[in-house]
C-alpha cells in the first residue's frame, strides 16, 4: 500500500494535497481503492458546492456496491475531474493521481493525519 | 456460526477477501478483482469454490412422486444422467426455494439446493414426504467446484470424460478421486460443476489451476455473472412473497400436474421480471423504485454495472410486461436516472 508522505489523509480514507494555505486537491487513498475493490461510477460534487468537513460531498460505486466520499476538510468546490466521469478506474491505477476535486477556502484542517498516523489507523481498521 | 470450506486455506493463500456468506467463509474476490474475474469467464475460464452449496437426496420407489409433487418442475421424463431445474414453493404460491435435480437412476434423485435456504428446504421436503421413499440431507459429503468459461471443456477434458450436453451429468474420477461432472453453472457461460469428497477438493482445486488459463474467481464474479446472464437468485428475483411465474420461471412450473402451490399459483395476480439498462449515469441496484410515465410499477431485485456488457443493468419486479424499449427511470438515492426495458436475458453466450 501507498502512502505518499508529502499528503496528508483523513480518518474516512480521503487524501488531501494543498496547493496553496487555503487551496487543495481531494482524493482517495489506495488503501480506500484497494478495499473499494475495481471501481466503475464516480458521481462528483457540483462547483461551487460547499464541502462541510465529516460530510458526504460525492459517491463512488464499485461493482459491488456505492460508496460515499467524506469532505477530508471544509471548503467551496471549484472544480471536479471530469476525466473520472468516463475513466473511473484511473482511481484504481493511481490513487493519488486520480483527485476527485479541487477544494478553495479551505478551513477545519485540524484532524489531517500525516502519512505515518494514517498508516496506523488502516493498521488498526485491518 | 460460520463454517469453512475445505478450501478456506487456499482462498486464504491466494489473499482472498474472505466474507461471512450463507453461514460459510468464502472469497469475495482475489486480488484480480472482480472485473477480471468476470472476463476470465466470459473469455477463458474461471474456477470458483461454491461448496457452501447444499445437497439432498431422495431414493426409493416413491421418490420420483414426491419430486412432482413438492417442485414445480415435472421430472416424470427426465432420463438417467440428466439435470432439470425447479422451484419449492408454499401453499401460498411463494417460492421456498429453487434448485436443480439430478436424476442418478430410476428411484434416485440427487438435489442441489441454495446455501442459505438449507434448513428451511430440509424442514420442509422432510414434512412434506409421502410414501416409500429415504431422504438425506448429504450436504457435509461434499464439496463442489465450478469451472465455467469458454475453455472449461478443454482444460476439465485433461483428466476425464465430460458430460457432452447442456443439464447433464456423468459419475467419473479426477486424479483417481470419485466425482460427479454436469455441465451446469450459474455464469451463463459453458462450464461444468464438479461434486467431489471434502478431502479431495483441494486437490483437484490446486490441480485446475496449475494451467496457467484459469484463475480463481470469487462470490463477486458469480454475482455479476449471474446478473449479466440474467439468471435469477432466491433473496432478489424470487422469494416467500413472489411466485415463480411472477418472476418469468414459466419453463419450470408445469400447471398440468399437482404440486404444492399450484392452484395459488395459477390465481395470483401477476406480476412480471423486466429487464432494464439503465441509458443514465449511475448504477441501479436492488429495492430501488421503478417509475413508467411518471407512476412507479415497481422496484428493481437486482442491478449491478456488468462488465462484459459495459453498463449497468437491473432486474426489476413491475405491475405488467412491458415492450422491450419503453423508457423507465429508477430512483437511486433520490436521483431519477433514465433507462429502458431490455430483453432478458441481457447476455447470452454464442454456441
Amino acid at each position: 500500500m501507498k502512502t505518499p508522505a508529502e499528503l496528508k489523509y483523513a480518518k474516512t480514507h480521503e487524501w488531501v494535497r494543498f496547493t496553496s494555505e487555503t487551496e487543495c486537491e481531494v482524493g482517495l487513498s489506495d488503501y480506500a481503492q484497494d478495499a473499494l475493490g475495481d471501481l466503475v461510477f464516480v458521481n462528483l460534487p457540483e462547483v461551487d458546492a460547499a464541502a462541510v468537513k465529516g460530510e458526504t460531498i460525492c459517491d463512488v460505486e464499485s461493482v459491488k456496491a456505492v460508496s460515499d466520499v467524506y469532505a477530508p476538510v471544509s471548503g467551496t468546490v471549484c472544480e471536479v475531474n471530469e476525466e473520472l466521469l468516463d475513466s473511473p478506474e484511473k482511481i484504481n491505477s493511481d490513487p493519488y493521481g486520480a483527485w476527485l476535486f479541487r477544494l478553495t477556502d479551505v478551513t477545519d484542517t485540524d484532524d489531517l493525519m500525516d502519512a505515518e498516523a494514517y498508516i496506523s489507523c488502516c493498521e488498526e481498521e485491518a | 456460526m460460520t463454517a469453512k470450506t475445505p478450501l478456506y486455506d487456499e482462498h486464504a493463500a491466494l489473499n482472498g477477501r474472505i466474507v461471512d456468506f450463507a453461514g460459510y467463509f468464502l472469497p469475495v474476490q482475489y486480488p484480480t478483482g472482480v472485473i477480471q474475474e468476470h472476463m476470465a469467464v466470459r473469455e477463458k475460464a474461471g474456477l470458483f469454490d461454491v461448496s457452501h452449496m447444499g445437497e439432498v437426496t431422495f431414493s426409493g420407489k416413491d421418490a420420483l412422486a414426491n419430486l412432482n409433487y413438492i417442485l414445480t418442475n415435472d421430472y416424470t421424463n427426465l432420463k438417467t444422467g440428466r439435470v432439470r431445474y425447479g422451484v419449492m414453493c408454499y401453499e401460498d404460491g411463494g417460492c421456498v426455494d429453487d434448485l436443480i435435480v439430478y436424476r442418478m437412476g430410476e428411484e434416485d434423485f440427487f438435489v442441489v439446493v441454495n446455501a442459505s435456504n438449507r434448513e428451511k428446504d430440509v424442514a420442509w421436503m422432510k414434512e412434506h414426504l409421502q410414501g416409500d421413499v429415504t431422504f438425506k440431507d448429504v450436504s457435509d459429503e461434499y464439496a463442489e467446484l465450478a469451472l465455467q468459461g469458454p475453455l472449461s471443456g478443454e482444460i476439465l477434458g485433461k483428466y476425464t470424460e465430460l458430460p457432452q450436453k447442456y443439464y447433464s451429468f456423468i459419475k467419473t474420477t479426477i486424479l483417481g478421486k470419485d466425482v460427479i461432472v454436469s455441465q451446469t453453472g450459474y455464469t451463463g457461460e459453458y462450464g461444468f460443476e464438479i461434486y467431489c469428497a471434502p478431502q479431495d477438493a483441494v486437490e483437484i482445486w490446486r490441480e485446475l489451476l496449475k494451467d496457467e488459463r484459469v484463475i480463481p474467481c470469487g462470490l463477486g464474479a458469480r454475482d455479476t455473472l449471474r446478473l449479466e446472464a440474467s439468471m435469477p437468485l432466491y433473496g432478489h428475483e424470487m422469494d416467500e412473497t413472489i411466485s415463480p411465474l411472477e418472476t418469468g420461471l414459466d419453463f419450470g412450473v408445469k400447471m398440468n400436474k399437482d404440486f404444492i402451490g399450484r392452484d395459488a399459483i395459477a390465481s395470483r395476480t401477476n406480476r412480471h421480471r423486466i429487464g432494464i439498462k439503465i441509458t443514465g449515469r449511475g448504477i441501479a441496484r436492488e429495492h430501488c423504485d421503478v417509475y413508467i410515465s411518471d407512476a412507479c410499477v415497481g422496484h428493481t431485485t437486482s442491478g449491478t454495472h456488468c462488465p462484459y456488457l459495459k453498463g449497468a443493468y437491473a432486474m426489476a419486479l413491475v405491475d405488467q410486461a412491458y415492450e422491450p424499449g419503453t423508457p423507465v427511470l429508477v430512483d437511486v438515492r433520490g436521483r431519477k436516472i433514465e433507462g429502458v426495458v431490455t430483453e432478458l436475458p441481457f447476455y447470452k453466450r454464442s454456441k
